[in-house]
């Protein structure tokens, strides 16, 4: 029989450490669904969706219960709607509620797909869906939408860039009496992943086969757990504690993922190993980095200790799944994040050391809030900043910030449930309205000469 | 298909007798029992056969979850290929 210790310790893990599945989201391919009358289009996209998750929530449900793990979202991703919605024309909005209706019926929480990839222009389609997103997303509840504005291939979209600054802050504008939800359920990317399983951002890129199966771990709880049972070990055995300690996590999420492929009939695509925190006591990657000897997240240091955790999780979680892919690494959304709540109200961390921090972690700036009278050039230029990280370090970056409409830096918002509350972070006020005026694109980076 | 069973809580008279009585009442095997006390816990784990069970494995899950609740024990009972997958490579 296994050792009685390695039992308890996965029982421990679940018990107190709040490990779980984070999501199985089931990525549906549309393409097939692109008709020239959109009537058509949204009926077909309505069965599909309808017969491939039919059973989706049942079998993660099933699986839940008979292994013992708790799997916390099943969702779904589809392909990027702009272009199904190239082929039809016509009010994209009408997708939108389509989706919403079909994820309704099917029970999965969010889904994510509402997107459009534009990193090197606008296609046919694309432009019209990005200007009705924030209408999208305030007439439907479970729908996530992202845009794709630049990477690393293809260099920053800055017509892009400029549109979303202005789609954010219309976004909250539209959604300000329900508690923001708009712009929490919209990421603007830098070299989005095809297969991320994880909300908002997630969506069923072009390249993937019909339906396929990506599961997302969590566990920062797990992790900052084992580094706060070795006080006193050097740097060298902290990296590998936590490498070990992925590996662990990684081995339940791919048991999870084969086992729902199986049972769904449906390929496995990928593991998603990121930690991604929640409001929870104890699930905050703030509170990992500050047990490995900070004061407080955002101290000087916090960007050599995250790039430690993000690459050591990585490292554990490759050996452990047969495919690893989608954002894999540690996430620092602040307002679902109870040790960067922290932070962030102390004056401890700003938003110019999360900028720091995000060319380390495996996304970007996420779910911060910004004062409501943040003009939509600065929120553009936030997006350009984070996209240039991310091109030039050929990686995922994203941009999720809530303008917090009516209020001033200093003030805190509360979104409820996973989303958590977020204090307002201060902005620097100085305009770089000129700079986002110009458009154009900035030109791909150059691969070599790196220095 | 394998399962484990793990009780922890606090010692008491009976506990082993009433976890494998449900196990005989509903047709599961005990394969293995080790128990020890750990800081002043009580702590029991049983691997358990399950193909001859008269009920789905997910209801005998709750049924022995809700005996330990009755006796303020936890008690789990999880799918054997979790420990597996975890701990084995």
């Amino acid at each position: 029989m296994i050792n009685t210790r390695d039992i308890l310790e996965t029982i421990n893990m679940i018990q107190e450490e709040n490990l779980d599945i984070r999501t199985i989201t089931m990525g549906i391919s549309l393409l097939d669904c692109a008709d020239s009358d959109i009537d058509k289009a949204c009926n077909k996209i309505y069965d599909k969706i309808c017969k491939k998750a039919e059973k989706l929530v049942k079998t993660g449900e099933d699986i839940e219960k008979e292994y013992g793990i708790p799997i916390i979202n099943k969702r779904i991703s589809v392909t990027p709607i702009a272009m199904v919605s190239a082929a039809s024309g016509g009010d994209p909005v009408k997708y939108a509620k389509i989706l919403d209706k079909a994820a309704k019926e099917v029970g999965v929480n969010f889904l994510g797909g509402y997107s459009a990839l534009v990193q090197k222009g606008f296609a046919a389609g694309d432009e019209k869906l990005i200007r009705s997103i924030p209408e999208a997303l305030a007439v439907t509840d479970r729908i996530c939408s992202s845009v794709n504005i630049g990477s690393t291939k293809a260099g920053i979209n800055m017509d892009a860039v400029r549109l979303m600054g202005q789609i954010v802050k219309e976004s909250a504008k539209l959604t300000k009496d329900k508690g923001l939800v708009g712009p929490s359920k919209l990421v603007v990317f830098c070299n989005a992943p095809d297969d991320n399983p994880f909300m908002a951002g997630a969506f069923h890129g072009a390249g993937e086969p019909d339906c396929v199966i990506n599961v997302g771990v969590s566990g920062p709880g797990v992790v900052r757990a084992a580094v706060s049972k070795i006080p006193d070990a050097d740097i060298t055995e902290v990296a590998d504690t936590v490498k070990k300690t992925a590996f662990k996590i990684t081995r339940m999420g791919q048991l999870v993922a084969k086992e729902a492929s199986k049972r769904l009939g449906v390929p496995f695509g990928i593991v998603d190993l990121s930690l991604a925190p929640t409001p929870a006591v104890g699930d905050s990657v703030a509170h990992i980095l500050e047990e490995m000897g900070l004061e407080q997240c955002g101290a000087c240091g916090t960007t050599a200790c995250l790039a430690l955790l993000n690459d050591a999780v990585k490292k554990g979680g490759v050996m452990a799944s047969s495919h690893v892919g989608g954002l894999s690494g540690a996430f620092i959304p602040v307002s679902e994040d109870a040790g960067m709540i922290d932070a962030a109200r102390n004056g401890v961390l700003s938003i110019e050391k999360l900028e720091a921090m995000t060319a380390v972690c495996s996304v970007g700036l996420d779910m911060i809030a910004i004062p409501g009278d943040t003009p939509a050039e600065v929120i553009a230029a936030i997006i350009a900043d984070e996209a240039a990280i991310g091109m030039v370090n050929s990686k995922t970056t994203a941009v999720r910030v809530i303008p917090a409409i009516g209020k001033k830096d200093g003030e805190e918002i509360e979104f409820g449930g996973l989303f958590g509350v977020s204090p307002i972070m201060k902005v620097s006020t100085a305009s770089p309205a000129k700079f986002i005026s110009r458009g154009g694109r900035i030109p791909a980076p150059l691969q070599s000469l790196k220095n | 298909m394998r399962g484990i069973i793990t009780v922890i809580g606090k010692d008491k008279i009976g506990i082993l007798a009433q976890i494998s009585g449900i196990c005989a009442e509903y047709g599961v095997n005990v394969v293995e029992v080790t128990q020890s006390i750990l800081q002043n816990m009580f702590c029991m784990i049983m691997l358990i056969e399950i193909e001859k069970a008269n009920i789905p494995f997910t209801e005998f899950a709750e049924k022995a979850k809700k005996i330990g609740e009755e006796q303020s024990l936890v008690v789990h009972v999880m799918h054997e290929d979790v420990f597996n997958s975890m701990h084995r490579i």
